[in-house]
């Protein structure tokens, strides 16, 4: 398996697609609404950004089009489900420690708040 | 929705079959939540963000369909080197013609706005054998033109020299040409350092002044800043550097090291058929060169009237400096160039049939991709990315052997053009070799790519290679031809230049070459202008000369047949018939006794010139075969009398005619003097005997240190210059023509085995895909010979479709090269007989090979293979 800090820094916009399936199986629009929810609407993500990134990240092994489907009342057939993969994670992992450990180098600078 | 949906045609296939319906989804509601009034804002962000997602999807797909080129082309390795050297060999061939094009034709000379620049000459074609429409120019006649035109801003004009540079290490000779004051800034050019001519400096008695060339001051003067003001000697005057010309600067032509005023005594200007000067001149704005042509009609018509007797039927001929002396060598580069497109159509082909077996081999890889998904498109797409990183490779490489091999071509670009030696691979260049290897990537990725994708139906997976289809036939079909049509117009005209150069090499010279060598005595003036001093020089130095051992004779004479082409002066003969006007030239040499038997030139009647030719003896003359065909046909012409040089001289002698002007070219007839009746104040120093020849048995070059001690000892300060033997005289004028062969016989013959290589490829290929079919036959019954017929008669076929093809184009481009082809004609039966010759037996090669392996093939193999 590759580094997962061979992927580092990872793209803002495909953190925020980890963190929104991460918890469970979405399809396209799910994931921006999740995005747009956990952001206070900070962030719409686009179509195109959307989908150019998932293609890449299925590419990198980050995530996974997933078969199983939700009940079939509830299910678009357009719709595809994505699902974080253990790689996925330990990628997500590895961003967050890296976004850390630079917020603690900017507090020590003083550019942010809270304990250094 | 609809404007969307087209958007997002600018994703690639694949991503928009994969995600188009969930994006058009996505929009559509994000366009509902949207209020009317902000629509047009998602409308602009959207576009924006389209452009930008779908760059950035196209790099994504460019970056894997890399990856994946290098990773299979890095296992088909043998494939892939074969591909690149074929294309390397192909756009190495065309950018190093299109480099000699570009340098000979497209970039500019060192002068400023060279449009409006031309050339001037006298035209005496209308006077047979006298030379032509680029005549030089006689002074006077220039003087008048300047005054009489308004068509052209500054008029100025130049004679060539070779000047004896003395006080700089060795004498040595130096090619320089004397300008008029006027002429640097005419052409628009400034000096690097110092300074150039000004009005003061070209006046007769002037103090002599010299501009150095960049070449000379770096090497004569080792580059120091210092040179200004160096006093040097040249033909034993002192002048004064006054300036350095840039490193790119060239006049009159590449040859041209160092230049001086030209300092015109007032009597250089009384004979107006004294021609030794060439003009150029800069057009008014605004004047077209039309214009100034028609202008000067009007003057030479008005000084044919001025003077009858001189100018009868001079004209004036107005070239542009551009367009001047390139004729010649643009139908030999376009000829270069259309050999190259030969040599890269040929390379193309086999690239294309190297890809479209790789893709046949690869049909069940391609297949299966297909069926995990894999659009067309991005088949196609991956195959492309595939040829044309094959052929950026070959294009590296293809530029680095034009590189390499440009060197070899040199000698192509004319002496007489203003330009350096060695051509530059610039801009254009590098835009015109990416652009031949794009296209040739794309061009011929494209094809094998569209075929091999179209039949990515389930059937690929149990497919075999055996089912070629009809279309593909036609295809390897096409390839065979274009490969033998390129070969058989590409061996046509070499053939034919071979033709040329031997026809040529036959040419009889009017003497015999071998054994003799000769050199060059400058004897400077004014310290050789006394008749006795220069007569004392010739006698010790033959006299030495003769004693050597071995020597069979020596002679000194004005200059050599072919080294010296010009030289020439009007005849008179009074009891002529033509007027006057029409008189004609003929070449005037001066030579010593024994001149005739050194250089092998046939006496036919009467005497030589004789040592008691003195100067105050009777003026005696000996004259060639064609003077007396022309001015006394059919009678005896020893003791006529005839005036040449300003002097009435009697025939004492005629000898056969020499080709003066080189092998090819007519020359005009010739008149020899001997050398003690040489009358200084009645013609020009010019005509002074300064060529030494002997003729020796044994290893004549050997020679050249003994006669270099003996004349040094005569006169140390004399330069001995151009040791050559005559038969190096003689083969330097096939020079060109070897060198024109050289050149495009390499790309013959790289295409040549291109082609073979290829043909031999496509038609066992074609063998391969049948082995089913042959296999079938033989289990019918059909012997070995009926296979092998049938399959030599398909490829012969194809080769026939070549040929005609090839030979039509060939003669085509025969008659565009008529020029070149020194009277062989285009159609030439043999030449063709031998290229369709050597093309069939190429493709009988090409066939034999996989004749022999079909019928190998064991029938119940045969069918068992799949």
């Amino acid at each position: 398996m590759k580094d997962p800090v061979s992927l580092l820094p990872l793209p803002p916009a495909a953190f925020h697609i980890l963190m929104a399936v991460a918890a469970e199986d979405r399809h396209g629009y799910a994931i921006i609404q999740d995005v747009a929810e956990r952001t206070g609407g900070g962030i719409k993500l686009s179509a195109g950004t959307l989908y150019r990134s998932i293609q890449r990240m299925l590419e990198q092994g980050l995530i996974v089009e997933t078969r199983e489907r939700p009940e079939p009342k509830e299910d678009d057939k357009r719709r595809r489900y994505y699902r974080i993969t253990p790689f996925g994670k330990m990628v997500a992992r590895a961003e967050a420690r890296r976004l850390k450990d630079l917020v603690r180098l900017a507090r020590e600078r003083g550019f942010a708040t809270g304990r250094a | 929705m609809r404007l969307y949906r087209a958007l997002l045609y600018v994703y690639p296939a694949s991503f928009r079959a994969e995600y188009g319906e969930e994006m058009c989804a996505i929009f559509a509601r994000r366009l509902r939540e949207t209020p009317a009034i902000v629509r047009p804002i998602l409308w602009v962000s959207t576009l924006v963000e389209i452009l930008t997602n779908a760059a950035i999807v196209h790099g994504d797909v460019l970056r894997q369909d890399l990856r994946y080129a290098m990773r299979t082309l890095g296992r088909a390795r043998g494939f892939a080197l074969t591909a690149v050297v074929v294309s390397a060999l192909g756009i190495g061939a065309t950018t190093v013609a299109f480099t000699m094009v570009n340098h000979v034709l497209l970039r500019p000379f060192p002068f400023a706005h060279q449009e409006e620049l031309v050339n001037l000459y006298e035209d005496h074609s209308f006077t047979a054998g006298a030379g032509g429409e680029e005549f030089d120019i006689a002074p006077a006649n220039f003087r008048d033109w300047k005054l009489l035109s308004t068509s052209f801003q500054s008029m100025a004009f130049w004679h060539g020299a070779m000047l004896n540079l003395v006080g700089e290490g060795e004498p040595r000779q130096v090619p320089a040409a004397a300008l008029t004051y006027n002429m640097l800034p005419t052409l628009g050019v400034h000096s690097m350092i110092g300074r150039t001519f000004t009005a003061d400096d070209d006046r007769e008695g002037a103090p002599g002044t010299a501009v150095l060339s960049y070449a000379l001051w770096q090497e004569a003067f080792g580059g120091e800043e210092g040179v200004l003001g160096r006093k040097i000697l040249l033909d034993n005057e002192p002048f004064t550097v006054i300036g350095v010309m840039a490193k790119d600067f060239y006049f009159p032509d590449r040859s041209a090291l160092l230049w001086t005023p030209v300092r015109f005594a007032p009597s250089h200007y009384e004979d107006r058929t004294d021609n030794w000067v060439f003009g150029v001149a800069r057009l008014k704005s605004g004047v077209e060169i039309e214009g100034a042509r028609a202008e000067m009609r009007t003057i030479a018509a008005q000084m044919q009237r001025s003077y009858p007797k001189e100018l009868a039927r001079v004209g004036i001929t107005v070239e542009k400096i551009r367009d001047d002396r390139r004729s010649q060598a643009a139908s030999l580069l376009v000829a270069l160039f259309g050999a190259a497109a030969c040599v890269l159509l040929i390379a193309c082909t086999n690239l294309a049939n190297l890809l479209l077996s790789r893709a046949m081999m690869r049909r069940k890889e391609l297949a299966v991709r297909a069926a995990l998904g894999a659009g067309r498109e991005r088949l196609v797409r991956q195959m492309l990315t595939e040829s044309v990183v094959l052929a950026i490779a070959g294009g590296v490489l293809g530029v680095a052997i034009a590189a390499a091999s440009l060197p070899l071509f040199v000698r192509l670009i004319p002496v007489q053009l203003p330009i350096a030696q060695m051509p530059a691979i610039d801009w254009r260049v590098l835009v015109f070799a990416s652009a031949v290897t794009l296209s040739t990537g794309i061009g011929f990725g494209a094809f094998p790519a569209l075929r091999a994708s179209r039949s990515r139906d389930a059937g690929g997976l149990q497919e075999s290679a055996r089912s070629g289809g009809g279309r593909r036939e036609r295809l390897r079909a096409a390839l065979v031809i274009a490969e033998v049509a390129g070969s058989v117009t590409l061996l046509v005209v070499c053939g034919l230049f071979v033709r040329a150069l031997w026809r040529v090499e036959r040419t009889d010279p009017g003497f015999h070459a071998e054994n003799v060598l000769s050199l060059r005595t400058s004897l400077p003036m004014p310290k050789y202008q006394n008749d006795a001093a220069r007569d004392r020089f010739y006698e010790r130095v033959l006299d030495e000369t003769k004693q050597i051992p071995g020597v069979a004779g020596a002679a000194y004479a004005t200059g050599l047949p072919m080294t010296m082409p010009g030289g020439v002066w009007p005849v008179d003969v009074p009891d002529h018939p033509e007027p006057l006007s029409a008189r004609e030239n003929a070449c005037m040499r001066f030579v010593t006794p024994g001149f005739f038997s050194v250089m092998g030139i046939r006496l036919l009647a009467g005497r030589d010139v004789a040592q008691s030719d003195t100067h105050e003896a009777l003026r005696v003359a000996v004259v060639s075969e064609s003077f007396v065909r022309k001015y006394w046909p059919g009678e005896n012409p020893l003791d006529r009398r005839f005036n040449f040089g300003n002097t009435d001289r009697r025939v004492v002698g005629v000898v056969n005619d020499v080709r003066m002007r080189g092998l090819e070219r007519s020359s005009a007839p010739q008149v020899y003097l001997p050398y003690e009746q040489f009358d200084g104040d009645k013609i020009s120093p010019f005509y002074v005997p300064k060529a030494l020849v002997i003729r020796a048995t044994g290893d004549v070059r050997a020679l050249a240190p003994v006669l270099r001690r003996i004349i040094h000892a005569i006169d140390a300060e004399q330069p001995v210059s151009d040791v050559l033997t005559l038969s190096d005289i003689v083969d330097s004028q096939t020079t060109p023509r070897r060198v024109q062969l050289t050149a495009l016989g390499s790309f013959a013959a790289i295409a040549f085995l291109l082609a073979a290589v290829g043909i031999h490829g496509l038609l066992s290929f074609a063998v391969s895909t049948r082995t089913q079919e042959i296999g079938v036959r033989m289990a019918l019954g059909a012997r070995a010979g009926d296979i092998v017929h049938m399959i030599v008669r398909d490829g012969l076929m194809l080769s026939g479709i070549g040929i005609a093809i090839g030979a039509g184009a060939a003669y085509g481009a025969g008659i565009e090269l008529r020029a070149l082809l020194a009277g062989v004609d285009p159609g030439d039966f043999a030449t063709f007989a031998a290229a369709i010759a050597l093309c069939v037996a190429m493709t009988l090669g090409g066939t034999a090979i996989p004749a022999i392996k079909a019928v190998r093939i064991d029938a119940a193999t045969a069918l068992r293979t799949e």
